[in-house]
């Protein structure tokens, strides 16, 4: 059983807590700082995203994190190393979130194979949807890297069936039409979303919900849904930038904040 | 005429092109083939969008015989597809006037798209105002900045231009940015985009609409010499423009073909990725891109911000590696030679971007020697980049 799959079982009864920040941001020797605030707080597992000039399906949070971390000098080798220091330190299993071209660019193989070497457990990849995916998939299988694909309110039934049976790790289900980014609400038609979406899951994968989900009690909401676990991001990611040059005490609230995350998936 | 289709066969023209988008557009641009699929062979859609190329656009467009240019260059004679004389002053209306067509007849009612020089943004601005739809441009700081005149046409038509601060500022940060758009407001909007570039089908839709440059250039020449060309030359940026004047002679292979790209400053900061650059993964195509070894986009350098793009069509892609088309650079510095000899031998201001293939057609009419033809598209007109001539010859307009 994969590493993520497992967190899923041992948080069994609450939701699980899918904590995103980009690495290197803002530059990479702060940003393993970060990662373990995130993971003091709480965090069950860790989102790791590897910078790309283009991103894509993000809001402007982790755009400006991306930014951020490209100007600092870091490259997907830096997330791997990342990683590794992660691994040896904590019991956590860790995703990669980046965009196909940077496991394209140096080829599947080598990426994939660096990813298995640096101890990473799953691979997130939005802008690869399921009819793209045969040799990722193959390559990342035979890696023993998991690859969580995304499922969006505008998946068909037929498409959420084969995205299900090709997700391995959870299933991310994007909560809303839009990029990344923190909402202040939750709307209404993501609960039926999970509901509806749990139908697919239930008994196969976990299913987390991501994308506008920034406060405790959003977390709950969606744990009290349905979901077995909750992804936050861009909320994290900003306390990274409102911070920077106070470490200690971005590094703080970072904690603080994780750990209220966490304690909501707890009290749904 | 023989009839072709030349549908890409599950959206790949060889490896290149797909559907790398996230997971929330793929049902939009699955319902985007399908509704394109059966409007594109329909007479009553067809005879809507032939009508508003003829009366509204002003098609078809002249090929003229560019004598002056043609002694000059002392060699083939050289012919210019006067797509700089369409509405608008580009060969860019052909796609918006199509893309608008088909949001229509889809029940959309809100129009999004990039644009880099303008050129497209404006395009899409008149077939909004002239279809009745609400149109909402998106455009980098940095050439917002170069290109006042044309956001202001654009405003002036009843289009919102929304400017793009991510990035390098420029046109690949416009097509993130109309991609981020997109996926938030599926329902009512559809997204035009301005060449033949993005996911499938996109590519083939672009290239279609503009496909009437070739086949017009075919029909031309033919009735003026008697044979088909000994050569098509045009410039290369997303590609649109070239793909059009192509697709009617890709089966003919006596035919040359030949793409001109932004050779810039020269090796290493240019807009050539079919030159310089690799295949990889950029606004959910697989292509030709310049980047660096880990797979960042490089930023790209060119006189004409319409070229200025570090990915190109995927079909171009694929033309070159089966070698049915050549592309080349030219440098800012020869497409500004360009710019001035057209001026000062026919009386035509011609578009930076379109300047690289005069730049180029008169290197390849000596090349081909007398007794040729060749077929130059003239993609469109520089009253646009007469503030960047004058700049760079030291002139306060």
């Amino acid at each position: 059983m994969s590493r993520i799959r497992d967190a899923f079982s041992k948080s069994r009864g609450e939701g699980t807590l899918v904590a995103y920040i980009m690495g290197g941001d803002p530059n990479p020797e702060l940003s393993l700082r970060v990662a373990e605030a995130v993971i003091e707080g709480g965090a069950d597992i860790v989102e790791l995203g590897v910078p790309f000039s283009d991103p894509m399906a993000d809001g402007k949070s982790i755009q400006e994190a991306a930014v951020r971390s490209l100007a600092s000098g870091t490259r997907p080798r830096d997330v791997f190393q990342m990683t590794k220091e992660l691994k040896k330190r904590h019991d956590v299993p860790i995703a990669l979130m980046t965009y196909y071209n940077i496991l394209y660019s140096p080829g599947l193989e080598k990426f994939l194979n660096e990813a298995r070497l640096a101890g990473v457990d799953g691979m997130i990849v939005p802008d690869l949807p399921l009819d793209e995916n045969k040799d990722y998939s193959r390559i990342a299988k035979k890696n023993g890297v998991d690859t969580i694909f995304l499922a969006a309110p505008t998946t068909t039934p037929e498409r959420m069936k084969s995205i299900v049976a090709n997700t391995s790790g959870f299933l991310y289900l994007v909560s809303l039409l839009g990029v990344t980014g923190a909402r202040s609400d939750l709307k209404t038609s993501t609960v039926d979303l999970i509901k509806s979406a749990k139908k697919f899951t239930r008994g196969r994968v976990p299913l987390a919900v991501g994308f506008g989900i920034s406060t405790p009690e959003q977390v709950r909401s969606v744990v009290k849904a349905g979901a077995d676990g909750v992804v936050v991001g861009s909320a994290i990611v900003n306390r990274v930038a409102n911070y920077k040059d106070r470490q200690r005490a971005m590094l703080q609230d970072v904690e603080n904040y994780v750990r209220s995350l966490k304690t909501a998936t707890k009290t749904a | 005429m023989k009839s072709k289709d030349h549908y890409p066969k599950g959206g790949r023209f060889g490896k290149y092109g797909g559907q790398f988008v996230p997971e929330t557009l793929m049902p939009a641009i699955n319902e985007l083939e399908r509704a394109y699929l059966s409007l594109k062979d329909d007479p009553s859609f067809r005879s809507e969008l032939a009508n508003l190329l003829i009366h509204y656009a002003g098609r078809p467009t002249p090929l003229y015989l560019a004598k002056n240019l043609t002694a000059h260059a002392g060699g083939a004679k050289i012919y210019l597809k006067r797509e700089d004389l369409l509405h608008g002053g580009a060969h860019k209306i052909n796609n918006t006037l199509g893309q608008a067509l088909l949001a229509k007849r889809m029940g959309k009612t809100r129009i999004i798209a990039e644009t880099g020089a303008g050129q497209h943004g404006v395009a899409t601005a008149m077939a909004c105002a002239v279809l009745g739809l609400k149109g909402e441009v998106y455009m980098g700081s940095e050439d917002i900045e170069r290109q006042k005149l044309n956001v202001f046409r654009m405003r002036l038509l009843g289009t919102q231009v929304h400017s793009v601060e991510s990035g390098s500022k420029t046109l690949k940060d416009a097509i993130n940015e109309a991609f981020r758009d997109w996926v938030t407001n599926l329902e009512n909007t559809y997204y035009i985009i301005g060449s033949v570039v993005g996911p499938h089908p996109y590519p083939v839709i672009v290239r279609d609409f503009q496909s009437v440059i070739g086949r017009e250039t075919r029909q031309q020449m033919v009735e003026t010499e008697g044979r088909l060309p000994d050569a098509v030359v045009a410039c290369v940026g997303g590609g649109s423009n070239s793909m059009g004047s192509f697709h009617a002679f890709t089966d003919d292979k006596s035919v040359k073909l030949f793409g001109v790209e932004a050779g810039g400053l020269g090796k290493g900061r240019n807009a050539a990725p079919l030159v310089e650059g690799r295949e990889g993964v950029l606004h959910g195509m697989m292509t030709y891109l310049l980047q660096d070894k880990d797979g960042q986009i490089r930023s790209t350098e060119s006189i004409s911000a319409g070229l200025d793009y570090p990915g190109v069509g995927p079909e171009h892609s694929h033309l070159k590696d089966t070698g049915r088309a050549t592309y080349v650079p030219i440098t800012d510095d020869e497409a500004v030679q360009g710019f001035n000899l057209l001026c000062r031998t026919e009386g035509i201001i011609p578009a930076l971007e379109s300047a690289h293939a005069i730049a180029y057609a008169v290197k390849l009419a000596k090349r081909l020697g007398k007794g040729k033809n060749m077929a130059v598209t003239l993609s469109g007109r520089g009253d646009k980049d007469v503030q960047t001539i004058a700049k760079r010859e030291g002139i306060v307009l």
